[in-house]
Protein backbone atom coordinates (compact mmCIF):
# COMPACT_ATOMS: atom_id res chain seq x y z
CA UNK A 1 0.00 0.00 0.00
CA UNK A 2 1.64 3.29 -1.04
CA UNK A 3 1.43 5.93 2.52
CA UNK A 4 -0.13 8.23 0.43
CA UNK A 5 -2.26 7.76 -3.29
CA UNK A 6 0.70 9.78 -5.15
CA UNK A 7 -1.17 12.73 -7.18
CA UNK A 8 -0.35 11.32 -10.44
CA UNK A 9 -1.92 8.72 -10.09
CA UNK A 10 -5.89 8.00 -11.13
CA UNK A 11 -6.16 7.17 -7.54
CA UNK A 12 -9.20 4.82 -6.34
CA UNK A 13 -11.29 3.32 -8.91
CA UNK A 14 -14.22 0.75 -9.39
CA UNK A 15 -14.12 -1.98 -11.85
CA UNK A 16 -17.84 -1.90 -13.69
CA UNK A 17 -19.24 -5.12 -15.31
CA UNK A 18 -21.82 -5.01 -18.11
CA UNK A 19 -23.70 -8.17 -19.31
CA UNK A 20 -24.44 -8.55 -22.90
CA UNK A 21 -27.31 -11.00 -23.00
CA UNK A 22 -27.28 -11.91 -26.61
CA UNK A 23 -25.59 -14.71 -28.15
CA UNK A 24 -21.95 -14.06 -29.64
CA UNK A 25 -20.62 -15.90 -32.76
CA UNK A 26 -17.22 -16.73 -32.40
CA UNK A 27 -14.60 -16.92 -35.02
CA UNK A 28 -13.94 -20.81 -33.66
CA UNK A 29 -17.83 -21.47 -35.73
CA UNK A 30 -19.03 -22.22 -31.66
CA UNK A 31 -20.92 -19.06 -30.10
CA UNK A 32 -21.24 -17.77 -26.26
CA UNK A 33 -25.26 -17.91 -24.81
CA UNK A 34 -24.08 -14.18 -23.53
CA UNK A 35 -21.13 -12.72 -22.14
CA UNK A 36 -20.23 -10.69 -19.17
CA UNK A 37 -17.36 -7.86 -19.34
CA UNK A 38 -15.21 -6.24 -16.44
CA UNK A 39 -13.91 -2.90 -17.66
CA UNK A 40 -12.02 0.60 -15.77
CA UNK A 41 -12.01 3.79 -17.05
CA UNK A 42 -10.11 6.78 -16.09
CA UNK A 43 -10.67 10.73 -16.95
CA UNK A 44 -14.34 12.24 -18.35
CA UNK A 45 -15.65 11.70 -21.74
CA UNK A 46 -16.77 15.04 -23.36
CA UNK A 47 -19.38 16.03 -24.44
CA UNK A 48 -18.72 15.37 -28.24
CA UNK A 49 -17.68 11.94 -26.97
CA UNK A 50 -14.29 11.78 -29.16
CA UNK A 51 -11.52 11.78 -26.57
CA UNK A 52 -11.90 8.08 -25.61
CA UNK A 53 -9.46 6.04 -25.83
CA UNK A 54 -9.08 2.08 -25.69
CA UNK A 55 -6.24 0.31 -23.87
CA UNK A 56 -5.99 -3.48 -24.31
CA UNK A 57 -4.00 -5.71 -22.04
CA UNK A 58 -1.64 -8.28 -22.75
CA UNK A 59 -2.07 -11.86 -21.91
CA UNK A 60 -1.72 -11.99 -17.73
CA UNK A 61 -2.94 -8.18 -17.91
CA UNK A 62 -6.45 -7.26 -16.51
CA UNK A 63 -8.86 -4.45 -17.00
CA UNK A 64 -6.97 -2.62 -13.90
CA UNK A 65 -4.58 -0.58 -15.94
CA UNK A 66 -4.15 1.82 -13.45
CA UNK A 67 -4.69 3.16 -9.69
CA UNK A 68 -5.84 1.54 -6.55
CA UNK A 69 -8.94 -0.62 -5.82
CA UNK A 70 -8.17 0.14 -2.15
CA UNK A 71 -5.87 1.94 0.01
CA UNK A 72 -4.76 -1.69 1.60
CA UNK A 73 -3.29 -2.63 -2.39
CA UNK A 74 0.06 -3.38 -2.41
CA UNK A 75 0.58 -2.27 -6.27
CA UNK A 76 -1.01 -0.40 -8.70
CA UNK A 77 -2.75 -1.16 -12.17
CA UNK A 78 -0.07 -2.60 -14.67
CA UNK A 79 0.15 0.64 -16.52
CA UNK A 80 0.38 3.06 -13.42
CA UNK A 81 3.85 4.77 -14.94
CA UNK A 82 2.21 5.54 -18.10
CA UNK A 83 -1.28 6.10 -17.33
CA UNK A 84 -2.77 8.86 -14.82
CA UNK A 85 -2.98 12.83 -14.92
CA UNK A 86 -0.63 14.49 -16.85
CA UNK A 87 1.43 11.60 -17.81
CA UNK A 88 2.54 9.88 -20.87
CA UNK A 89 -1.79 9.04 -21.48
CA UNK A 90 -2.98 11.95 -19.94
CA UNK A 91 -6.16 11.21 -17.78
CA UNK A 92 -6.71 14.98 -17.61
CA UNK A 93 -7.39 15.38 -21.30
CA UNK A 94 -9.01 11.66 -22.64
CA UNK A 95 -11.60 9.07 -21.31
CA UNK A 96 -9.78 5.41 -21.19
CA UNK A 97 -11.39 2.07 -21.13
CA UNK A 98 -9.99 -0.82 -20.12
CA UNK A 99 -11.59 -4.31 -20.43
CA UNK A 100 -10.33 -7.23 -19.49
CA UNK A 101 -11.55 -9.90 -22.57
CA UNK A 102 -13.58 -13.20 -22.68
CA UNK A 103 -11.55 -16.14 -21.93
CA UNK A 104 -9.84 -14.50 -19.30
CA UNK A 105 -10.40 -14.44 -14.95
CA UNK A 106 -10.47 -11.52 -13.70
CA UNK A 107 -14.23 -10.80 -14.09
CA UNK A 108 -15.09 -11.31 -17.45
CA UNK A 109 -17.09 -14.59 -19.09
CA UNK A 110 -14.06 -17.05 -19.20
CA UNK A 111 -13.57 -21.06 -18.39
CA UNK A 112 -13.90 -20.39 -14.51
CA UNK A 113 -17.28 -18.76 -14.98
CA UNK A 114 -20.50 -21.38 -14.75
CA UNK A 115 -21.81 -22.81 -17.73
CA UNK A 116 -25.37 -21.64 -17.73
CA UNK A 117 -26.36 -25.30 -19.59
CA UNK A 118 -24.60 -26.94 -16.86
CA UNK A 119 -24.93 -24.99 -13.91
CA UNK A 120 -21.29 -26.26 -13.40
CA UNK A 121 -17.51 -23.94 -14.48
CA UNK A 122 -16.98 -24.25 -18.09
CA UNK A 123 -13.45 -25.31 -17.43
CA UNK A 124 -12.08 -27.04 -21.30
CA UNK A 125 -16.17 -26.69 -22.36
CA UNK A 126 -15.15 -22.94 -22.87
CA UNK A 127 -15.35 -22.41 -26.54
CA UNK A 128 -11.62 -20.98 -27.79
CA UNK A 129 -11.94 -17.39 -28.28
CA UNK A 130 -9.59 -14.93 -30.41
CA UNK A 131 -7.71 -11.73 -30.92
CA UNK A 132 -11.05 -10.89 -33.63
CA UNK A 133 -13.54 -12.40 -31.24
CA UNK A 134 -11.66 -9.83 -27.65
CA UNK A 135 -12.21 -7.07 -30.27
CA UNK A 136 -16.05 -7.69 -31.67
CA UNK A 137 -16.47 -7.96 -27.42
CA UNK A 138 -14.79 -4.50 -27.46
CA UNK A 139 -17.11 -3.14 -30.08
CA UNK A 140 -19.94 -4.13 -28.01
CA UNK A 141 -18.84 -2.24 -24.69
CA UNK A 142 -18.47 0.41 -27.37
CA UNK A 143 -21.70 0.99 -28.55
CA UNK A 144 -22.67 0.15 -24.71
CA UNK A 145 -20.66 3.51 -23.61
CA UNK A 146 -22.16 5.13 -26.76
CA UNK A 147 -18.61 5.86 -28.29
CA UNK A 148 -18.98 5.68 -32.13
CA UNK A 149 -15.24 6.44 -32.83
CA UNK A 150 -12.31 5.96 -30.22
CA UNK A 151 -9.71 8.84 -30.57
CA UNK A 152 -6.80 6.26 -30.22
CA UNK A 153 -6.96 2.28 -29.51
CA UNK A 154 -3.58 1.54 -27.54
CA UNK A 155 -2.24 -2.10 -26.55
CA UNK A 156 1.47 -3.84 -25.68
CA UNK A 157 2.20 -7.11 -26.81
CA UNK A 158 -1.17 -9.26 -26.92
CA UNK A 159 -2.92 -6.19 -26.66
CA UNK A 160 -0.96 -4.42 -29.80
CA UNK A 161 -2.47 -7.11 -32.09
CA UNK A 162 -6.08 -6.28 -30.58
CA UNK A 163 -5.56 -3.05 -31.62
CA UNK A 164 -4.30 -4.39 -35.49
CA UNK A 165 -7.38 -6.35 -35.34
CA UNK A 166 -9.41 -2.87 -34.46
CA UNK A 167 -8.36 -1.29 -37.25
CA UNK A 168 -8.88 -4.00 -39.32
CA UNK A 169 -12.07 -5.01 -38.40
CA UNK A 170 -13.89 -1.34 -37.77
CA UNK A 171 -11.80 0.72 -39.32
CA UNK A 172 -13.90 3.66 -39.42
CA UNK A 173 -14.20 3.56 -35.43
CA UNK A 174 -10.77 4.58 -34.40
CA UNK A 175 -8.65 7.37 -35.51
CA UNK A 176 -4.97 6.66 -34.12
CA UNK A 177 -3.97 3.05 -33.42
CA UNK A 178 -0.87 1.95 -31.36
CA UNK A 179 0.79 -0.70 -31.47
CA UNK A 180 3.63 -1.62 -28.79
CA UNK A 181 5.92 -4.62 -28.47
CA UNK A 182 3.74 -6.61 -30.76
CA UNK A 183 4.24 -8.02 -33.96
CA UNK A 184 1.63 -9.17 -36.98
CA UNK A 185 2.25 -12.99 -36.06
CA UNK A 186 4.12 -15.86 -34.01
CA UNK A 187 7.34 -17.52 -35.06
CA UNK A 188 7.34 -20.92 -34.72
CA UNK A 189 10.13 -20.21 -31.60
CA UNK A 190 6.95 -17.91 -30.24
CA UNK A 191 4.40 -20.92 -30.31
CA UNK A 192 7.14 -23.34 -28.68
CA UNK A 193 7.20 -21.48 -25.94
CA UNK A 194 3.67 -21.49 -25.53
CA UNK A 195 3.62 -24.88 -26.38
CA UNK A 196 5.46 -26.08 -23.57
CA UNK A 197 3.78 -23.49 -20.81
CA UNK A 198 0.69 -25.49 -22.19
CA UNK A 199 2.30 -29.05 -21.48
CA UNK A 200 3.18 -27.57 -18.13
CA UNK A 201 -0.28 -27.14 -16.75
CA UNK A 202 -2.22 -30.31 -18.94
CA UNK A 203 0.09 -32.29 -17.64
CA UNK A 204 0.38 -31.50 -13.82
CA UNK A 205 -1.94 -34.00 -12.40
CA UNK A 206 -4.40 -31.85 -10.68
CA UNK A 207 -5.27 -30.78 -13.75
CA UNK A 208 -7.96 -33.10 -13.98
CA UNK A 209 -8.69 -32.18 -17.81
CA UNK A 210 -9.38 -28.83 -17.02
CA UNK A 211 -11.76 -29.48 -14.55
CA UNK A 212 -9.90 -28.92 -11.09
CA UNK A 213 -12.82 -26.36 -9.92
CA UNK A 214 -14.52 -29.36 -9.05
CA UNK A 215 -11.84 -31.16 -7.28
CA UNK A 216 -11.06 -27.90 -5.21
CA UNK A 217 -8.02 -27.73 -6.62
CA UNK A 218 -5.55 -26.26 -8.99
CA UNK A 219 -2.24 -27.08 -11.61
CA UNK A 220 -0.50 -25.29 -9.06
CA UNK A 221 3.03 -26.85 -10.51
CA UNK A 222 2.19 -26.28 -14.08
CA UNK A 223 0.60 -22.84 -14.15
CA UNK A 224 3.66 -21.69 -11.93
CA UNK A 225 6.42 -23.27 -13.94
CA UNK A 226 4.17 -21.59 -17.58
CA UNK A 227 4.38 -18.69 -15.53
CA UNK A 228 8.53 -19.28 -15.27
CA UNK A 229 9.03 -19.90 -18.44
CA UNK A 230 7.01 -17.08 -19.81
CA UNK A 231 8.89 -15.20 -17.11
CA UNK A 232 12.15 -15.90 -19.20
CA UNK A 233 11.25 -14.58 -22.21
CA UNK A 234 9.90 -11.25 -20.89
CA UNK A 235 13.12 -10.65 -19.85
CA UNK A 236 16.31 -9.96 -21.68
CA UNK A 237 19.57 -11.55 -21.23
CA UNK A 238 21.12 -8.10 -20.01
CA UNK A 239 18.12 -7.36 -17.59
CA UNK A 240 18.63 -10.50 -15.56
CA UNK A 241 22.24 -10.01 -15.44
CA UNK A 242 22.10 -6.70 -14.12
CA UNK A 243 19.59 -8.00 -11.86
CA UNK A 244 20.37 -11.02 -10.28
CA UNK A 245 24.02 -11.74 -11.90
CA UNK A 246 24.99 -14.69 -10.31
CA UNK A 247 24.50 -14.04 -6.92
CA UNK A 248 23.06 -16.32 -4.41
CA UNK A 249 20.47 -16.05 -2.11
CA UNK A 250 21.31 -13.65 1.29
CA UNK A 251 25.10 -13.89 -0.30
CA UNK A 252 24.92 -17.92 1.15
CA UNK A 253 27.83 -20.07 -0.04
CA UNK A 254 26.28 -23.15 -2.64
CA UNK A 255 24.12 -25.63 -0.97
CA UNK A 256 25.45 -28.62 -3.14
CA UNK A 257 21.57 -29.58 -3.33
CA UNK A 258 18.28 -28.70 -5.44
CA UNK A 259 17.17 -26.13 -3.33
CA UNK A 260 17.33 -22.62 -4.43
CA UNK A 261 20.68 -21.32 -4.34
CA UNK A 262 21.28 -18.09 -6.93
CA UNK A 263 18.49 -15.02 -6.56
CA UNK A 264 17.70 -15.60 -10.18
CA UNK A 265 15.85 -18.91 -8.82
CA UNK A 266 14.39 -17.62 -6.11
CA UNK A 267 12.68 -14.96 -8.29
CA UNK A 268 11.66 -17.05 -10.53
CA UNK A 269 9.78 -19.48 -8.12
CA UNK A 270 8.72 -16.13 -6.72
CA UNK A 271 7.23 -15.07 -9.87
CA UNK A 272 5.80 -18.44 -10.08
CA UNK A 273 3.93 -19.19 -6.99
CA UNK A 274 2.75 -15.52 -7.01
CA UNK A 275 1.04 -15.87 -10.65
CA UNK A 276 -1.06 -19.03 -9.31
CA UNK A 277 -2.87 -17.13 -6.75
CA UNK A 278 -3.98 -14.56 -9.09
CA UNK A 279 -4.14 -16.47 -12.31
CA UNK A 280 -6.57 -19.13 -13.66
CA UNK A 281 -4.63 -21.78 -15.31
CA UNK A 282 -7.08 -22.66 -17.87
CA UNK A 283 -7.66 -19.16 -18.97
CA UNK A 284 -3.64 -19.21 -19.30
CA UNK A 285 -4.48 -22.13 -22.02
CA UNK A 286 -7.08 -20.28 -23.85
CA UNK A 287 -5.15 -16.85 -24.30
CA UNK A 288 -1.95 -18.33 -25.03
CA UNK A 289 -3.81 -20.05 -27.82
CA UNK A 290 -5.60 -16.71 -29.03
CA UNK A 291 -1.96 -15.64 -29.86
CA UNK A 292 -0.57 -18.71 -31.68
CA UNK A 293 -3.62 -18.00 -33.57
CA UNK A 294 -3.17 -14.25 -34.94
CA UNK A 295 -1.82 -13.83 -37.94
CA UNK A 296 -4.24 -11.33 -39.96
CA UNK A 297 -2.09 -12.00 -43.02
CA UNK A 298 -2.79 -15.40 -43.22
CA UNK A 299 -6.64 -15.26 -44.99
CA UNK A 300 -4.55 -12.94 -47.56
CA UNK A 301 -1.96 -15.49 -48.87
CA UNK A 302 0.72 -14.25 -45.74
CA UNK A 303 0.48 -11.35 -47.48
CA UNK A 304 0.20 -8.65 -44.31
CA UNK A 305 -0.18 -4.90 -46.60
CA UNK A 306 -3.54 -6.62 -48.31
CA UNK A 307 -5.02 -7.98 -45.26
CA UNK A 308 -4.32 -4.00 -43.67
CA UNK A 309 -6.05 -3.00 -47.25
CA UNK A 310 -8.88 -1.06 -45.35
CA UNK A 311 -7.58 0.05 -42.30
CA UNK A 312 -8.11 3.85 -41.79
CA UNK A 313 -6.23 4.99 -39.02
CA UNK A 314 -2.88 6.41 -38.59
CA UNK A 315 -0.52 4.36 -36.43
CA UNK A 316 2.13 4.67 -34.29
CA UNK A 317 4.61 1.84 -34.12
CA UNK A 318 7.08 1.04 -31.01
CA UNK A 319 9.73 -1.23 -30.01
CA UNK A 320 12.39 -2.21 -27.62
CA UNK A 321 16.17 -2.78 -28.75
CA UNK A 322 16.06 -5.97 -26.02
CA UNK A 323 12.78 -7.33 -26.27
CA UNK A 324 13.84 -11.07 -27.90
CA UNK A 325 10.11 -12.45 -27.71
CA UNK A 326 8.59 -9.82 -30.23
CA UNK A 327 11.93 -8.05 -31.36
CA UNK A 328 11.75 -4.80 -33.01
CA UNK A 329 12.39 -6.93 -36.47
CA UNK A 330 8.72 -8.06 -35.98
CA UNK A 331 7.32 -4.11 -35.36
CA UNK A 332 8.98 -3.36 -38.65
CA UNK A 333 6.84 -5.97 -40.65
CA UNK A 334 3.91 -3.91 -38.84
CA UNK A 335 5.59 -0.84 -40.15
CA UNK A 336 6.67 -1.62 -43.69
CA UNK A 337 2.94 -3.62 -44.32
CA UNK A 338 1.33 0.00 -43.60
CA UNK A 339 4.43 1.96 -45.57
CA UNK A 340 3.09 -0.46 -48.81
CA UNK A 341 -0.55 0.48 -47.83
CA UNK A 342 -0.15 4.24 -47.68
CA UNK A 343 -0.80 4.50 -43.99
CA UNK A 344 0.45 7.22 -42.14
CA UNK A 345 3.13 5.57 -39.96
CA UNK A 346 5.48 6.61 -37.20
CA UNK A 347 8.16 4.11 -35.82
CA UNK A 348 10.00 4.62 -32.77
CA UNK A 349 12.59 1.53 -31.93
CA UNK A 350 13.65 2.59 -28.23
CA UNK A 351 17.10 1.74 -26.82
CA UNK A 352 15.67 -0.39 -23.85
CA UNK A 353 17.34 -3.07 -21.24
CA UNK A 354 14.19 -4.81 -20.19
CA UNK A 355 13.36 -6.96 -22.90
CA UNK A 356 9.62 -7.29 -23.41
CA UNK A 357 8.57 -6.18 -20.11
CA UNK A 358 10.19 -2.40 -21.47
CA UNK A 359 6.20 -1.37 -22.60
CA UNK A 360 5.40 -1.86 -18.83
CA UNK A 361 8.32 0.85 -17.76
CA UNK A 362 8.56 4.44 -17.59
CA UNK A 363 11.56 4.57 -20.06
CA UNK A 364 11.99 8.25 -21.29
CA UNK A 365 12.27 8.20 -25.02
CA UNK A 366 9.42 6.26 -24.86
CA UNK A 367 6.93 8.29 -22.60
CA UNK A 368 8.26 11.34 -24.79
CA UNK A 369 7.21 9.44 -28.28
CA UNK A 370 3.69 8.31 -26.61
CA UNK A 371 3.40 11.62 -24.92
CA UNK A 372 4.24 13.47 -28.16
CA UNK A 373 2.19 11.59 -30.24
CA UNK A 374 -1.05 11.33 -27.71
CA UNK A 375 -0.31 15.46 -27.60
CA UNK A 376 -1.12 15.98 -31.61
CA UNK A 377 -4.07 13.11 -31.39
CA UNK A 378 -5.42 16.02 -28.88
CA UNK A 379 -5.10 18.79 -31.06
CA UNK A 380 -6.47 16.85 -33.78
CA UNK A 381 -9.30 16.33 -32.13
CA UNK A 382 -9.54 19.96 -30.48
CA UNK A 383 -9.12 19.34 -27.01
CA UNK B 1 5.41 28.82 -43.92
CA UNK B 2 8.82 30.26 -44.38
CA UNK B 3 11.82 27.04 -45.61
CA UNK B 4 15.22 27.67 -45.33
CA UNK B 5 16.71 28.21 -49.16
CA UNK B 6 18.13 24.91 -49.65
CA UNK B 7 14.95 23.17 -48.59
CA UNK B 8 12.57 25.82 -50.07
CA UNK B 9 14.49 24.98 -53.77
CA UNK B 10 14.01 20.30 -52.96
CA UNK B 11 10.29 22.18 -52.30
CA UNK B 12 10.08 23.22 -55.77
CA UNK B 13 11.03 20.20 -57.46
CA UNK B 14 8.62 17.63 -55.81
CA UNK B 15 5.48 17.56 -57.59
CA UNK B 16 1.84 18.27 -55.91
CA UNK B 17 0.18 15.25 -54.54
CA UNK B 18 3.04 13.28 -54.60
CA UNK B 19 4.76 10.30 -52.29
CA UNK B 20 8.32 11.05 -51.33
CA UNK B 21 10.72 9.48 -48.86
CA UNK B 22 12.50 11.87 -46.83
CA UNK B 23 15.90 10.47 -45.50
CA UNK B 24 17.34 12.03 -42.92
CA UNK B 25 14.18 14.11 -42.24
CA UNK B 26 15.30 15.83 -39.02
CA UNK B 27 12.42 17.55 -37.14
CA UNK B 28 10.66 17.31 -40.44
CA UNK B 29 10.24 20.52 -41.68
CA UNK B 30 10.39 19.86 -45.08
CA UNK B 31 7.55 17.63 -44.96
CA UNK B 32 5.99 19.27 -43.24
CA UNK B 33 6.21 22.11 -45.24
CA UNK B 34 5.07 19.97 -48.76
CA UNK B 35 1.91 18.42 -46.73
CA UNK B 36 0.20 21.76 -46.24
CA UNK B 37 1.26 23.31 -49.16
CA UNK B 38 1.53 20.84 -51.63
CA UNK B 39 -0.81 17.72 -50.84
CA UNK B 40 2.56 15.54 -50.82
CA UNK B 41 2.53 12.53 -49.26
CA UNK B 42 5.28 11.57 -47.36
CA UNK B 43 7.50 9.77 -44.74
CA UNK B 44 10.46 10.70 -42.66
CA UNK B 45 13.01 8.38 -41.75
CA UNK B 46 15.37 9.56 -39.12
CA UNK B 47 17.92 8.04 -36.83
CA UNK B 48 18.20 10.70 -33.73
CA UNK B 49 15.48 10.18 -31.02
CA UNK B 50 14.88 13.78 -29.74
CA UNK B 51 13.97 14.41 -34.02
CA UNK B 52 11.89 11.58 -34.61
CA UNK B 53 9.81 13.63 -31.50
CA UNK B 54 10.51 16.73 -32.98
CA UNK B 55 8.90 15.41 -36.52
CA UNK B 56 5.99 13.22 -34.54
CA UNK B 57 5.03 16.61 -33.15
CA UNK B 58 4.35 18.24 -36.24
CA UNK B 59 2.40 15.53 -37.36
CA UNK B 60 5.03 13.80 -40.04
CA UNK B 61 4.68 9.98 -40.32
CA UNK B 62 8.64 9.04 -39.36
CA UNK B 63 10.37 6.37 -39.26
CA UNK B 64 13.28 5.72 -37.18
CA UNK B 65 15.91 3.99 -38.65
CA UNK B 66 19.57 3.71 -39.69
CA UNK B 67 20.32 4.48 -43.09
CA UNK B 68 23.44 2.79 -42.93
CA UNK B 69 21.34 -0.59 -42.68
CA UNK B 70 19.96 -0.03 -46.23
CA UNK B 71 16.70 0.64 -47.44
CA UNK B 72 15.35 -2.85 -48.15
CA UNK B 73 12.00 -2.31 -45.85
CA UNK B 74 10.91 0.26 -48.84
CA UNK B 75 9.84 -1.52 -52.00
CA UNK B 76 11.20 -0.81 -55.56
CA UNK B 77 9.45 2.34 -57.10
CA UNK B 78 6.99 2.83 -54.12
CA UNK B 79 7.65 6.70 -53.95
CA UNK B 80 7.73 9.84 -56.36
CA UNK B 81 10.85 10.55 -54.61
CA UNK B 82 13.83 10.18 -52.24
CA UNK B 83 15.45 13.13 -50.76
CA UNK B 84 18.67 12.95 -49.00
CA UNK B 85 19.22 16.91 -47.81
CA UNK B 86 23.05 17.29 -46.06
CA UNK B 87 22.83 13.50 -44.92
CA UNK B 88 24.79 11.75 -48.04
CA UNK B 89 28.28 13.10 -46.21
CA UNK B 90 27.29 10.74 -43.00
CA UNK B 91 26.08 7.59 -44.51
CA UNK B 92 28.92 4.82 -44.17
CA UNK B 93 27.98 3.39 -47.66
CA UNK B 94 27.14 6.47 -50.15
CA UNK B 95 27.15 4.42 -53.50
CA UNK B 96 25.07 1.97 -52.22
CA UNK B 97 22.22 4.40 -50.40
CA UNK B 98 22.50 6.42 -53.75
CA UNK B 99 21.18 3.04 -55.87
CA UNK B 100 18.63 1.89 -52.92
CA UNK B 101 17.29 5.32 -53.19
CA UNK B 102 17.21 5.14 -57.01
CA UNK B 103 15.69 1.54 -56.40
CA UNK B 104 12.99 2.88 -54.25
CA UNK B 105 12.32 6.32 -56.10
CA UNK B 106 11.68 7.12 -59.28
CA UNK B 107 13.39 10.40 -58.90
CA UNK B 108 16.09 11.36 -56.29
CA UNK B 109 16.92 14.52 -54.71
CA UNK B 110 20.46 14.70 -52.92
CA UNK B 111 22.15 17.47 -51.66
CA UNK B 112 25.41 18.11 -49.80
CA UNK B 113 28.19 20.31 -48.57
CA UNK B 114 30.55 20.60 -51.26
CA UNK B 115 33.87 19.63 -50.09
CA UNK B 116 35.73 21.69 -52.78
CA UNK B 117 34.48 25.49 -52.16
CA UNK B 118 37.32 27.71 -52.05
CA UNK B 119 36.97 28.37 -48.47
CA UNK B 120 37.66 24.17 -47.52
CA UNK B 121 40.56 24.39 -50.33
CA UNK B 122 41.80 27.70 -48.81
CA UNK B 123 42.03 26.14 -45.50
CA UNK B 124 43.70 22.37 -46.53
CA UNK B 125 45.69 23.55 -49.02
CA UNK B 126 47.08 26.83 -47.62
CA UNK B 127 46.62 26.57 -44.08
CA UNK B 128 47.32 23.07 -44.52
CA UNK B 129 44.53 22.05 -41.67
CA UNK B 130 41.21 20.45 -42.20
CA UNK B 131 38.48 22.18 -43.45
CA UNK B 132 35.61 23.69 -41.20
CA UNK B 133 33.20 25.99 -42.83
CA UNK B 134 29.57 26.77 -42.28
CA UNK B 135 28.33 24.24 -43.72
CA UNK B 136 30.54 21.74 -42.45
CA UNK B 137 31.16 23.69 -38.57
CA UNK B 138 32.64 20.35 -37.17
CA UNK B 139 36.00 19.15 -35.99
CA UNK B 140 37.86 16.23 -37.82
CA UNK B 141 38.00 14.24 -34.55
CA UNK B 142 34.22 14.76 -33.80
CA UNK B 143 32.15 14.77 -37.24
CA UNK B 144 29.29 12.82 -38.10
CA UNK B 145 30.79 13.65 -41.63
CA UNK B 146 32.75 10.78 -42.74
CA UNK B 147 32.27 10.78 -46.55
CA UNK B 148 32.76 14.51 -48.25
CA UNK B 149 33.26 14.89 -51.71
CA UNK B 150 33.08 17.53 -54.07
CA UNK B 151 30.77 18.60 -57.18
CA UNK B 152 33.33 16.79 -59.53
CA UNK B 153 33.57 14.16 -56.91
CA UNK B 154 29.03 13.68 -56.97
CA UNK B 155 29.52 13.63 -60.65
CA UNK B 156 31.84 11.23 -61.40
CA UNK B 157 29.65 9.06 -59.42
CA UNK B 158 26.64 9.50 -60.91
CA UNK B 159 28.32 9.10 -64.71
CA UNK B 160 29.85 5.77 -62.91
CA UNK B 161 26.40 4.47 -61.95
CA UNK B 162 24.41 5.15 -65.19
CA UNK B 163 22.72 8.34 -63.17
CA UNK B 164 21.43 10.95 -65.28
CA UNK B 165 21.35 14.63 -63.55
CA UNK B 166 18.22 16.23 -64.30
CA UNK B 167 18.86 19.57 -63.15
CA UNK B 168 21.54 20.76 -60.61
CA UNK B 169 21.53 24.00 -58.09
CA UNK B 170 24.50 25.54 -56.21
CA UNK B 171 24.36 27.86 -53.55
CA UNK B 172 27.06 29.96 -52.30
CA UNK B 173 27.91 30.02 -48.47
CA UNK B 174 24.81 32.60 -47.89
CA UNK B 175 22.77 30.18 -49.87
CA UNK B 176 22.08 31.73 -52.90
CA UNK B 177 23.15 31.22 -56.33
CA UNK B 178 24.83 33.85 -58.08
CA UNK B 179 26.87 34.48 -61.43
CA UNK B 180 30.13 32.97 -59.88
CA UNK B 181 29.03 29.64 -58.20
CA UNK B 182 27.17 29.38 -61.58
CA UNK B 183 30.21 29.68 -63.21
CA UNK B 184 32.48 27.88 -61.12
CA UNK B 185 30.45 26.04 -59.54
CA UNK B 186 33.12 23.43 -57.53
CA UNK B 187 34.61 26.59 -56.48
CA UNK B 188 32.08 28.98 -55.20
CA UNK B 189 29.46 26.56 -54.33
CA UNK B 190 29.43 25.81 -50.64
CA UNK B 191 26.19 23.43 -50.93
CA UNK B 192 25.13 21.55 -54.26
CA UNK B 193 21.48 20.11 -54.85
CA UNK B 194 20.66 17.72 -57.67
CA UNK B 195 17.62 15.83 -59.47
CA UNK B 196 18.54 12.40 -60.95
CA UNK B 197 17.51 9.33 -61.70
CA UNK B 198 18.61 6.21 -63.31
CA UNK B 199 19.86 6.24 -67.30
CA UNK B 200 16.70 3.53 -68.35
CA UNK B 201 14.55 5.73 -67.12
Amino acid sequence: MPAQIPADSVGLVTPQTVTFPAELQLECGRSLPGYTLVYETYGVLNRERSNAILLCHALSGDHHAAGYHQLEDRKPGWWEHLLGPGKAMDTKQFFFVCANFIGSCKGSTGPASINPETGSPWGLDFPMVTVRDWVKTQADLADHLDIAQWAAVIGGSLGGMQVMQWSMDYPERLRNAVVIAAAPKLTAQNIAFNEVCRQAIMTDPDFHNGRYYAHDTKPRRGLSLARMIGHITYLSDDAMRSKFGRDTRGGKAFSFGFDVDFEVESYLRYQGSSFVERFDANSYLYITKALDYFDPASAYGGNLAEAFARIQAAFLVISFSSDWRFSPERSREIVQALYTCNRDVSYAEIEATHGHDSFLMPIPQYVAVLRTYLQRVAEEIGL
Amino acid sequence: MKLRRDLAIIADWIAPQSRILDLGCGEGELLAYLRAEKGVQGYGVEIEEDRVVAAIRRGIPVIQQDLDQGLKNFADLSVDTVVLSLTLQATTFPRQLLLEMLRVGREVIVTFPNMGHWHARWQLGVLGKMPTTDALPHTWYDTPNIHLCTIRDFEQLCADNGIVIHQRVVLNDRRRSTWRNRLLPNFFGEVALYRCALDAR
